[in-house]
C-alpha cells in the first residue's frame, strides 16, 4: 500500500493504492494530513483507482479527512470508486458525506 | 454435516497479520470455487474481526489470534476468529452500527454492520476477561448459482 500526493494549484490529491486496512491506513493518514496541513487546499481528492482491498478502515479514513477538511475551511471528493469499494462505502452513507462520484472507475 | 475440509490458524496479533489471516482464509475457501465478489466479501468480513481482536481485544498488545475455518458439501462455509483478550460488556450494543469505543483511532463503529451485511450470519459470543469468538457464517451460490 502505498500513497502518492500531489498539489495542482488547490486541488491536492492523494492517489491511494493496494490494499486499505488498519496496518496501513495509520501511516497513509499521517502523510495526508502532513500535505493537507501544509497546503491548505480547497478541495482534498480521495483517488481509489489503484485500491485493491478495502474495510472499515478505509471508511474510518474517509470520515477523519472529512472532519480535517471542514476544519480546514475545505472540500473532500471521492474518485474513481471500484465497485467492490463502494459496496463498503455505501454501508457508512458515505456518499452523503464526501462528493463521492457514483459513475464506475474511469480510467 | 461432515465437512469438507477444515483449516486452523494461529499468529501473533500484529497488524501485519491483517492481511496475512484474510489472504490465508481466502485461499482456504477457494476450495468451493467462489466468484470473486464473494472471496472479496469473506476477506472483508475476516479483516473486521481480525482487526476488532487486535485493536479492541487486544488493545494493540501482542498476543495470540486463533481462526478455524470450514467448508460444507453444501457451499457454506464457517469461519470463527477468537481472541482472548478484553471481551466485550454489551455485545448487542457493540453491534449497533456507529458504536465504538475508540473514536480517537478513528474507528468508524461499523465493522460488525460490515460483516453482518456481507455474511449471512454473525455470531458474537465474549465474556469481559475472557475472549471474544466471532463467527462468520457464509453459503456461497458460486460460478453456478
Ligand atoms: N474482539 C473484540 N474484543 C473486545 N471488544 C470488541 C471486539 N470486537 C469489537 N469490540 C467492541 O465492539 C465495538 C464495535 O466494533 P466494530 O467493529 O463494529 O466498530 P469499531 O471497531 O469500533 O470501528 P470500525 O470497525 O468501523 O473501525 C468496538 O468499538 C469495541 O468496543
Ligand atoms: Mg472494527
Amino acid at each position: 500500500m502505498s500513497v502518492r500526493i500531489y498539489l495542482a494549484e488547490d486541488i491536492l490529491t492523494a492517489y491511494l493504492s493496494g490494499e486499505l486496512d488498519h496496518h496501513v491506513v495509520r501511516t497513509i493518514r499521517e502523510e495526508i494530513d502532513e500535505a493537507a496541513e501544509r497546503a491548505h487546499p480547497a478541495v482534498l481528492v480521495l483517488d481509489f483507482r489503484d485500491v485493491t482491498f478495502m474495510d472499515s478502515s478505509g471508511i474510518g479514513l474517509v470520515m477523519g479527512r472529512y472532519a480535517l477538511m471542514q476544519e480546514l475551511g475545505g472540500e473532500l471528493k471521492i474518485e474513481n470508486l471500484p465497485n467492490h469499494i463502494k459496496k463498503v462505502m455505501r454501508l457508512a452513507g458515505l456518499e452523503r458525506l464526501a462528493n463521492m462520484e457514483t459513475g464506475g472507475v474511469r480510467k | 454435516m461432515k465437512p469438507l475440509n477444515e483449516m486452523k490458524l494461529s499468529f501473533p496479533s500484529k497488524s501485519a497479520n491483517e492481511a496475512f489471516a484474510r489472504t490465508a482464509v481466502a485461499a482456504f475457501v477457494a476450495a468451493l470455487d467462489p466468484t470473486v465478489d464473494e472471496l472479496t466479501d469473506i476477506k472483508t468480513a475476516v479483516s473486521e474481526a481480525v482487526t476488532n481482536a487486535i485493536v479492541h481485544g487486544y488493545r494493540e498488545s501482542i498476543q495470540t489470534i486463533y481462526i478455524t475455518a470450514a467448508i460444507y458439501p453444501d457451499n457454506r462455509v464457517v469461519i470463527r476468529i477468537r481472541d482472548k483478550g478484553c471481551g466485550i460488556e454489551d455485545i448487542q450494543k457493540a453491534m449497533e452500527p456507529l458504536y465504538t469505543t475508540s473514536p480517537e483511532g478513528e474507528r468508524a463503529g461499523l465493522g460488525f454492520a460490515v460483516m453482518q451485511s456481507l455474511c449471512d450470519k454473525v455470531k458474537v459470543t465474549s465474556r469481559p476477561g475472557k475472549g471474544t469468538t466471532v463467527t462468520l457464517t457464509r453459503t456461497l451460490a458460486g460460478r453456478n448459482g
